[in-house]
Formats: structure tokens, C-alpha cells, sequence
């Protein structure tokens, strides 16, 4: 590992999460299918989905959902290369090389045998390996799908509509408006250090630099957060939340929301 | 240590979601006594803040990086239950906007990092710090051992959620339906990496905050030594330190229903207790092979010790197994057996307090 590349690394990690968040804004702006519904139908309907996933207990009911989650992000608009990159092959790296393992230990029927690393795959490894990949695929293609067709604040007032308590929705809110604001903050901290830096670093001084750019963006975030209390007491905060809720339920609303609520319980019916 | 969507059952996910919601309650309302309308401000932006130091790459010993989660440090900032907010709301961003950790599984990742880690960090940390003064080296040191704890009592844990999901959850054919390993791989499989590179991560942001705190912008850590009342800090320092608090009975009696809910998981370790055989242990194949095992692989004796075999007669516990014989159930013997220990020491605590009460003289006297 070279010497600045714990700071690159970082630096990449902020320009991910920034391009997601765009990515986000671009695909919840397209005219799809589940722009087209109430967000509150889109999250409650999603949410369903996700929980009919883990309520499946066979592979086929499991690999119909993703199917219909696919299904569900091409008539959004949202690019399948982009869940591939996205999901897909995230997914598979990670809970792929931790289901592999089950193959060989888990106990059951023997299904083939390593000759040369004398190891049996038994059929219950490879059903409990390709349980864990598929349920997890699915769930987060659909909480993807859902959070690119949706604008961070119709999930958030979705949830409101669905009673989570306005102090914890308008946290979410804040929270989410200022990580961006902090990762700009960090990322120029970061960038100013590694422009100032000549040579290298030690172990030591790497660590050291470390924690002192996160207590300053510390410093700063306390802070800034008492700024904005201050600029909340001036606009007449009281301590009490309200938020807008002006959504209205149409006919295509219910439609898609019985859709939903049918294709979750077929697929917990069918994968029981 | 974010666990996906997927590798709990639906059973456990509700299970931990509803831990999780009283630990929010608790913690919402705390604050909101505590802070009044500058909670929702100062736990949003702390939020923010431990979101982007997740995602900071911190350098360790052997040229490798990990990340923190900023336990440590809001632990000792915020206090416990400020700390459960900000990384609670800082987890639900990442699941619910960046896909990092599952919906389902939002409550037990937040019950691991933000409710476990959060108790484990601060009592860790004031434990070691105790009274030493704020710009002391002491304090680095508690910061460390606080963050590196935190975490690693979080992964833990974390390893027996997903442990349990085999034993629990498996069809007809012995197919594991959701994380499929047993406790004795899933716990030395997450705890290497945390013993490791994630301890060392968050171990080495505390103390290097703490340590950059202490020269740079002391009054955020007066929150815990209570010594005055920091903007930042106000949560902790009206919870811990400003008036040392004592345990009510009231949350003393909702700690012992809780531990006895609990008392039921004895069921799920395999195996005996080492050192706690009886005279017929010995006699059983089965247990004498895992006492062997347990014991180095060193062969039992053939016959039952003497001197084992002569005491064991002296007493017959009423509850042997710690089910009374008439329940069939082992895990409401185990809740059973619970409730008549805790009562059983109450009741032994209200005669001593009785005594002591009428014979004043001879309790102080002496």
C-alpha cells in the first residue's frame, strides 16, 4: 500500500457516497412506474416486498421476486448496468465469499467431492449458500430500486405518514442535509493536507493526521450545530415538528399497492 | 458489522427491532429532558459527523487500513443515550439511502453498534478515566481501550445473532434458511477482524480525538467529567456526572425482568459446562467424550472420583438442570428456576433488612 493511499481511498469513499446521492436525484426525476405511485405506496409496498423475501423459504419464491424486483426497475427507468454495478456484483463479492464456506461444512447429503482437497459440497450447503446470496440480492435490488426512484424527502414524509415520530423523520432530514455538507468539509480538509504533503508519512503521523482531521470536523460539527439551532429558534422553532404531508391516494395508488401486497403474499404463500 | 437484509429470520429481526425501539424511546426521551429543543440539532449534525467518519480510512499498525464507527468517541461526547441517537440515525442513512445494512435487519444493527456499543464505550471509558483531569494521558488510554472494547463487544454480539440463525432456523432436510454458520464459527470468524483491524480502527480514532480534543477544544470532554456544561455535551453531563446518580429500584427491578427473559438462551450452548459434571457425566459415553474434548483431549479417568462420587449424594438440588421435574418445557424451567432464585434472594435481602432494622445496635456496633 502506498503511503497517501489511505487518503485517496477516503477521498474516493466521499466521491462514491456524492455520485450515489446524484445518481439518486437523476433516477427519482424520470417519469417510470414507481415515480408514477405515492411514495407512501412506494415505500410501504417495497418494505412488503423486502419482508416476503425473508419470509420465503424456497429458492424459486425467492428468485420470482428478483425477477419482478428487475422488472419493477426497468419499467422505473432505473439502468439495470447500474444495479449490476451497483448491486449485483457487490452483493455476490461480499455475501458470495461468505456463503462459500457452507459448501463444504455445512452437514448433509454429499453432492460431489474436491478430490484434491478431499472436501465434500453437501446438497443442504449448497441450497443454504444460494438461500443466503438470493434473498440478499433481492432485497437489495429492491431497497435500491426504491431509494432511486424516490426523492430522499418523499421517503422521508412517507415514513412520517406511516407514524415514525416527527422528531426522528426531521433528524433523518438534518442528518441527511449535512452529511453532504461535512463530507464536502472533509474531503477539503483532506485534499489541502495531501496538496500540502511532501514526502512521506509515518504509520504514526498517518494515524495522527487522521484523528485530528476527524476532531476538527468535530469542532466544526458542534459548531454548526449550534448555528442552525440558533437559526431554528429565529425562524420560531418551539421545539415542535410538522411536516407537510399533501399527498393524496388516487385509483393507481391502491392498484399498485394491492400489487405489491398480492406479490409479496403469493411469493410467502408459494415459497412457505 | 452491518448485517444485511437476509441473514436474520423475520423472528429475530422483530425481536431486535423491538429492543432497539425501547432503546430509541429511552434515548429520545432523555435527551429531549435533557436538551430540550437543542436535541434535534445537536444530535443531527453528530449523526452527520459519525456518518462521515465511517467512511474515514484510518491507517493502522502494518501498513493496512479499517474503518471506525465513532462509537467511542460519541460515547464519550454525547454520553450513552445521545450516542444511541446519532449512530442509530447515522446507521438508518446508510440502510434506508446508501444500502449499507439492511431494512429488516436495521434494528439489530442498531441494537449491536449504536445500544451495545454505546454502554459498552462509555462505561469502559468512565471506568478508566475515572477522576483523572481531563487533559490527562489517562484519558487517551480510556478512550482507546473504550472504542476498542465498544466495538469489539458490538461484534460479539453480532456473531451470536447470526450463530443462533442456524440452530434456530433450518428446514426438514437440516438446510440452514438464513446466516448458515453455527456460534462456534461465527464467533471466531467475526471476532478475528475485530480483535484486529476494526478494534484498532476505532481504537486509534478515540484516543487520537480525545488526544486532539485535549489541547485543541477541551470543554467537549467536560460531557462526561461533568465539570461544566459544554454546548456539545450537555446530555452526558446532566445524565452521568454533574449529581452522581444511584440505580432507582424501580430500573433495577426492569434489569432483573429483563436478565430473567433472557435466562432461557442457556438452552442454546452446546455441550457441559466445564468443571460442572456430575457422577453420572462420567458414566455417559457421550459426555465423557466431551469432557475429553474439553479438557485438552486428556481421557477422563474410567471410573467416577471418589471423592466426587461420595459428595454428590450430600444434596439434591430441587431444580436439577435448572428445571423443576414436573415442567416439561426447558426454556420455562429456565424462566421458572429464574423467578424462584430471584425470589428467593429477595426475600433473603427483606429478613437481613428486617434483622438490621431490629437490632440496629449490633449491625453498626461492632
Amino acid at each position: 500500500m502506498s503511503r497517501h493511499s489511505f487518503l485517496e481511498a477516503t477521498l474516493q469513499g466521499f466521491t462514491r457516497a456524492v455520485s450515489k446521492a446524484l445518481q439518486s436525484e437523476h433516477a427519482a426525476a424520470q417519469p417510470g412506474l414507481l415515480q408514477q405511485l405515492d411514495p407512501r405506496v412506494r415505500v410501504l409496498g417495497i418494505f412488503g416486498l423486502v419482508v416476503s423475501v425473508i419470509l420465503c423459504r424456497r429458492i424459486e419464491a425467492i428468485a420470482a421476486i428478483l425477477l419482478v424486483a428487475i422488472a419493477i426497475a426497468a419499467t422505473s427507468r432505473v439502468s439495470l448496468a447500474s444495479l449490476a454495478k451497483r448491486v449485483w456484483l457487490v452483493v455476490l463479492g461480499f455475501s458470495g465469499v461468505i456463503a462459500l464456506p457452507a459448501l463444504f461444512i455445512t452437514p448433509g447429503e454429499a453432492l460431489a467431492t474436491l478430490p484434491a482437497l478431499h472436501l465434500s459440497i453437501s446438497v443442504q450447503g449448497v441450497r443454504a449458500a444460494v438461500l443466503l446470496v438470493l434473498r440478499v440480492e433481492t432485497a437489495a435490488t429492491l431497497t435500491t430500486v426504491l431509494v432511486l426512484a424516490t426523492a430522499w424527502t418523499h421517503i422521508l414524509k412517507a415514513l412520517r405518514s406511516l407514524h415514525l415520530p416527527a422528531e426522528i423523520v426531521i433528524m433523518l432530514a438534518m442528518t441527511h442535509r449535512y452529511v453532504f455538507l461535512l463530507i464536502e468539509t472533509a474531503n477539503q480538509m483532506f485534499e489541502s493536507r495531501k496538496s500540502r504533503t511532501v514526502g512521506t508519512l509515518s504509520g504514526a503521523e498517518r494515524r495522527k493526521m487522521t484523528a485530528r482531521t476527524a476532531g476538527v470536523l468535530l469542532s466544526k460539527s458542534i459548531e454548526l450545530s449550534q448555528e442552525v439551532y440558533l437559526a431554528m429558534l429565529s425562524r420560531g422553532f418551539r421545539g415542535e415538528v410538522r411536516l407537510l404531508a399533501d399527498f393524496r391516494l388516487k385509483a393507481r395508488d391502491y392498484a399498485g399497492l394491492t400489487a405489491f401486497l398480492f406479490t409479496g403474499g403469493l411469493a410467502v404463500w408459494m415459497g412457505r | 458489522m452491518h448485517i444485511p437484509d437476509g441473514y436474520l429470520s423475520p423472528s429475530t429481526c422483530a425481536t431486535f427491532y423491538l429492543f432497539a425501539a425501547t432503546g430509541w424511546y429511552a434515548a429520545l426521551k432523555r435527551v429531549k429532558q435533557l436538551l430540550a429543543t437543542r436535541a434535534i440539532p445537536l444530535i443531527s449534525v453528530f449523526a452527520a459527523f459519525c456518518f462521515v467518519v465511517m467512511m474515514f480510512n484510518v491507517p493502522l499498525p502494518g501498513g493496512t487500513t479499517g474503518h471506525a464507527v465513532g462509537v467511542g468517541i460519541a460515547a464519550i461526547v454525547l454520553g450513552p443515550w445521545g450516542s444511541i441517537l446519532a449512530i442509530s440515525i447515522a446507521l438508518a442513512i446508510q440502510a434506508l439511502f446508501f444500502g449499507d445494512g439492511g431494512i429488516t435487519t436495521l434494528g439489530a444493527n442498531c441494537f449491536n453498534m449504536a445500544i451495545v456499543g454505546s454502554f459498552t464505550a462509555y462505561a469502559v471509558y468512565r471506568m478508566i478515566a475515572a477522576n483523572s483531569k481531563l487533559s490527562s494521558r489517562q484519558r487517551v488510554v480510556a478512550a482507546a481501550i473504550a472504542g476498542y472494547v465498544a466495538i469489539n463487544a458490538s461484534a460479539l454480539v453480532t456473531a451470536v445473532e447470526l450463530g443462533i440463525q442456524p440452530m434456530l432456523f433450518h428446514d426438514a432436510s437440516g438446510t440452514p434458511l438464513y446466516a448458515p454458520y453455527p456460534l462456534h464459527v461465527a464467533i471466531p470468524a467475526m471476532m478475528i477482524g475485530h480483535l484486529t483491524f476494526a478494534g484498532l480502527a476505532e481504537a486509534v480514532i478515540s484516543a487520537g480525538m480525545v488526544s486532539y480534543l485535549q489541547r485543541a477544544e477541551l470543554s467537549l470532554l467536560r460531557g462526561v467529567s461533568g465539570l461544566a456544561q459544554a454546548p456539545g455535551a450537555m446530555i452526558a453531563s446532566a445524565s452521568a456526572e454533574d449529581s452522581p446518580r444511584r440505580l432507582s429500584p424501580g430500573r433495577l427491578w426492569w434489569a432483573v425482568a429483563c436478565l430473567m427473559l433472557f435466562t432461557p438462551l442457556g438452552i442454546l450452548a452446546a455441550g457441559t459446562a466445564w468443571g460442572e459434571w456430575s457422577s453420572a457425566d462420567w458414566m455417559n459415553p457421550h459426555t465423557r467424550e466431551q469432557i475429553g474434548t474439553a479438557s485438552g483431549n486428556h481421557a477422563p479417568p474410567s471410573s467416577v472420583p471418589a471423592g466426587i462420587e461420595k459428595l454428590s449424594t450430600v444434596w439434591t438440588a430441587p431444580f436439577p438442570g435448572y428445571a423443576p421435574r414436573f415442567v416439561k418445557s426447558p426454556g420455562f424451567g429456565y424462566l421458572l428456576s429464574a423467578m424462584f432464585g430471584v425470589g428467593f434472594i429477595v426475600l433473603a435481602s427483606l429478613l437481613a433488612r428486617l434483622a438490621a432494622r431490629k437490632w440496629p445496635g449490633r449491625n453498626s456496633g461492632s
